[in-house]
């Protein structure tokens, strides 16, 4: 089937089988491999993107449900090759190692600043607790919200 | 000749010592890091994987032929393709590329096939029909030492055996203590599948782009099982995903290959997670028997260990996981007697073979225990006994080596002892998110109790027992765009730990650089050994320190053909000194020259255990003390770990943010064994092969961690660094266990513990 979607502002076609995610068709049809896949199931949050500007793990979205939508991903977020204040947060925070879950928890953080610009540390953990990361054990990241909030926050 | 005062000791920005950013770092955040699963190339292939259903089975025939039919489907394998060497295996080579005869555990592999879409390949294994005949499985290691078990191998169940046997076996004491202990599958749980791309490069062989921790003994195996001379495949590494020792054996490397170079075509392989969970190794489940001898005053008299491990189907780097086990079994303690067994079995579950910590882990929760209840028997308080008896520099372990300078013990005990407890606060009317249980309702502060617990484990640093270890680095520098730019080669694993970082820092300090770019790591290289055992900023850092040091002197060579002889030469700031006087820019010295040296770096020999478990068998030990408070809801038996403190020496801090990275992480994962990670088997068949089954920690149940870090150089090491990676995973989850034996008063033998091991407590009013 014939798929259409606004992917990071612009507008994408792919030949699809009606059975892939849409995790699989923005990575393998679209070349968009920021996403991760690491679970299948909506556990991880490595694949977490914006559909219609809701947070969804992309791997539990059938590719045609979405047909139509604007969805952005990781690679979306920074403007003009200049990095998002989260993605800067996370680096100089320390907060990444061997990266698979960046990018998801880069799209959480995103999500809960702009629901939230100003997160308690309870608030932090709760939002985050669908991401799982199994490198740092979190402290940097939790760091890595509080710079991205300091610095977007109002 | 320009003279220039420079400032008195220069330090080249981003050296060791800072917290430098990774290189990968940037990538990484913005999704542009191309991780094993993320390689793509026109017209590539799928390729997967039929696994068997059954842990213990006879195969009569496997039957391909209604796969080869299909369309989309361009290959099917069997053991009958496999060119050269039908098995596979980094210390013995045991295990089929794809079965035949036999299958031994549920999940190994048997066919293979390429197909032009994933769910085209998952539909042709489904066609594939294999004649099994159901054998019962051995299920657990003491069943595989039972005279009448069914023989596994040809070698018997017994996998490996290593008894140490030091002081007086018939010693007794005053008092003592004894327990016995169990230890649940951990798995790795890296995040990036097991994953990869092989493109047939056209002369026969094969070019592998492959997420591992250790490229040349991936290429020595592939090339044997493919029958092709090494230099035929050459792998490079692609970004990988996490390992923490699950990527140490094989997964599906031979298998692409084989099926790039049967179709011609490139092929990738992906494992899903529950693929994963039988496409890697896992830490091994351990029983293990101990007995305390002690005196009145709780100076340690004896030690009697009796150590269990289940090794699964196939041996993986369990030889050595035993090895190590006897060697750590009785703690970092002083122990004028012990007798430890150590024993590793076949069985028909999954294998087992590196996790972080590598056979110390196990033995820490056991030991640690025996210290806590000989403490209690006592009435002496758990920390006292622990500095009571710790080891120091100059006496000798149980295995008969001296210990080395430095060993702080004592030290790191007084450390996390002084550090300040969190606050003891009210539980009633608490944010839930700050009760056991969480959000998920189940106290508002009705019923929480809160425990205490000290514990402290050691790690060796480096492969042991006589293993050649080394590595390879080849260092580069030259002027590009007029400037000194310094190139790092070497063939050691990035996966996420920040080698590539650390690379680049020694690069700078020590040839005074700005710009270093280190490389992908290949097997254009030899062997940088293993991302494993907290070896490689040692090792690999090693060589690459020397390898700058070789082009330096080159440098200064340079410098006295060019500007005559000079003393006390030095590169600093990016300009060539004598005295600190400049004697010319670096670029100007370099002129067109391209410096390049190469340095195989060997650490000191290390030896086997004689036939009593004695020798000088690990290069460095590593040490850490933790500790832990936890609060339980004594109604659910839900735990929350509130707080980590930790001491660690770790020689020389090489880059801070890094090492705090690689404690946290290290926490968690020793947390996640505490409280809540087991593959669970039931006859041989794994039960929970998902992440929604098989729990890890997530920011909800990390606490905050504090760390105080000691900086006790190691003569031999470079920067007297020691490795950092696995002391934190050692002790943490024994002290997390300690506190909440405080809270609950319960035995707690068995790791993880779960809700019914602390339900049901006498509710204190």
């Amino acid at each position: 089937m014939k798929l259409r979607l606004l992917v990071n502002g612009e507008p994408r076609e792919a030949d699809i089988w009606e059975g892939e995610s849409l995790l699989y068709v923005l990575r393998e049809r679209m070349g968009l491999f920021g996403s991760k896949n690491a679970c299948e199931q909506g556990e991880c949050g490595s694949c977490s993107v914006y559909l219609g500007g809701t947070l969804v793990c992309a791997c539990l979205v059938l590719a045609g449900q979405a047909g139509g939508s604007e969805v952005v991903t990781v690679e979306g977020l920074s403007e003009q090759g200049r990095m998002h204040p989260v993605q800067e947060a996370f680096l100089e925070a320390g907060a990444v190692q061997c990266g698979f879950c960046t990018p998801g928890l880069i799209m959480a953080t995103h999500d809960l600043l702009a629901r939230n610009p100003g997160p308690t540390e309870a608030e932090v953990r709760e939002a985050l607790a669908g991401n799982l990361c199994r490198c740092t054990g979190y402290e940097k990241i939790l760091a890595a919200v509080q710079t991205a909030a300091e610095r977007t926050g109002t | 000749m320009t003279q220039a005062p420079i400032r008195e000791r220069a330090v080249t920005p981003d050296g060791i010592g800072e917290s430098v950013g990774r290189p990968d770092g940037v990538p990484k955040v913005k999704g542009e890091f191309e991780y094993s699963s993320d390689l793509h190339v026109d017209g590539m292939l799928w390729g997967a994987t039929l696994r068997s259903p059954h842990p213990h089975a006879s195969i009569h025939s496997i039957d391909t032929s209604e796969t080869g039919t299909m369309t989309g489907v361009f290959a099917v394998l069997t053991h009958e393709d496999v060119p050269g060497r039908k098995v596979y295996g980094m210390e013995i080579p045991d295990q089929p590329v794809l079965a035949w005869e036999k299958v031994r555990y549920q999940g190994e592999a048997v066919a293979l096939v390429a197909a032009d879409h994933p769910e085209t390949a998952r539909r042709a294994l489904e066609k594939i029909r294999v004649d099994y005949e159901v054998l019962d499985p051995v299920t657990d290691a003491e069943a595989a030492m039972a005279e009448d078990a069914p023989r596994l191998h040809l070698s018997g169940n017994v996998l490996r055996r290593v008894d140490v046997g030091h002081g007086d076996p018939g010693a007794t004491a005053e008092v003592v203590v004894e327990g016995e202990y169990e230890v649940g599958m951990q798995d790795q749980a890296f995040l990036g599948p097991e994953s990869g791309l092989a493109i047939p490069h056209g002369e026969g062989g094969v070019d592998l782009y492959i997420s591992t921790q250790w490229l040349h003994v991936d290429q020595d195996q592939v090339a044997e099982s493919l029958g092709l001379p090494p230099e035929m495949v050459r792998l490079t590494l692609s970004g990988v995903g996490g390992a923490f020792g699950g990527r140490e054996d094989l997964s599906m490397q031979i298998h692409a290959c084989m099926l790039a170079l049967h179709t011609s075509r490139p092929v990738k392989m992906v494992y899903g997670r529950e693929e994963s969970f039988y496409g890697h190794v896992h830490r091994h489940p351990a029983k293990m028997r101990y007995e305390h001898g002690a005196t009145r005053d709780g100076q340690l008299v004896y030690v009697r260990a009796n150590l269990l491990f289940d090794g699964g189907a196939y041996a993986s780097s369990s030889n050595a996981v035993c090895l190590n086990a006897a060697t750590f079994a009785c703690g970092p303690y002083d122990v004028p007697n012990a007798q430890i067994e150590s024993h590793m079995l076949y069985t028909n579950n999954p294998p087992c073979g590196a996790m972080r910590g590598f056979g110390a882990v196990q033995v820490c929760f056991a030991h640690e225990a025996q210290m806590d209840k000989l403490a209690e028997k006592l009435g002496m308080d758990s920390v006292e006994i622990r500095m009571k008896n710790a080891i120091e520099p100059g006496m000798k372990f149980p295995f008969g080596q001296e210990v080395p300078y430095p060993a702080p013990v004592r030290e790191i005990l007084e450390r996390v002892r002084a550090m300040p407890l969190p606050q003891e606060r009210e539980s009633m009317g608490r944010d839930l998110r700050e009760l056991p249980g969480g959000v998920s309702n189940t106290t508002h502060g009705e019923g929480v109790r809160r425990g205490v617990g000290y514990a402290v484990g050691f790690k060796n640093i480096g492969f042991s027992a006589g293993f050649d270890d080394y590595s390879t680095a080849r260092v580069s520098l030259s002027v590009e765009d007029g400037k000194p730019v310094a190139r790092v080669l070497t063939a050691a694993a990035e996966v996420g730990q920040g080698l590539v970082m650390v690379q680049a820092q020694i690069a700078r300090t020590e040839l005074g650089v700005e710009n270093v770019v280190v490389e992908t790591a290949d097997t254009r290289i030899g062997s940088a050994g293993s991302t494993s055992a907290s070896r490689q900023t040692y090792v690999t850092g090693a060589a690459v320190k020397e390898a700058c040091e070789k082009v330096r002197e080159r440098v200064f060579d340079l410098a006295r053909e060019e500007f005559g002889e000079s003393d006390g030469l030095a590169i600093e700031d990016g300009n060539v000194v004598s005295d600190g006087l400049v004697v010319a820019p670096l670029a100007e010295v370099l002129g067109d020259a391209e410096i390049s040296e190469t340095v195989e770096f060997h650490h000191r020999a290390t030896h086997p255990l004689d036939e009593n478990g004695q020798g000088d068998a690990h290069l460095q030990f590593a040490f850490a003390a933790h500790r832990a408070v936890v609060e339980v809801d004594t109604e659910l038996g839900l735990a929350r770990v509130v707080e980590v403190a930790t001491a660690q020496d770790v020689g020389k801090i090489i880059n801070p943010l890094a090492l705090e990275g690689q404690i946290e992480g290290g926490i968690a994962q020793g947390l996640g064994l505490a409280l809540m990670e087991e593959i669970q088997i039931d006859d041989g068949r794994i039960q929970n092969a998902s992440f929604t089954d098989y729990l890890i920690p997530t920011i909800l149940d990390m606490p905050p961690v504090k760390i105080e870090i000691l900086e006790l150089a190691d003569p031999e090491a470079p920067y007297g660094l020691k490795g950092v990676g696995e002391p934190p995973t050692i002790a943490s989850t024994p002290a997390i266990v300690a506190a909440l034996r405080d809270a609950t008063d319960r035995d707690l033998a068995r790791i993880p513990v779960r809700p019914e091991h602390i339900v049901g407590l006498e509710v204190k009013p």
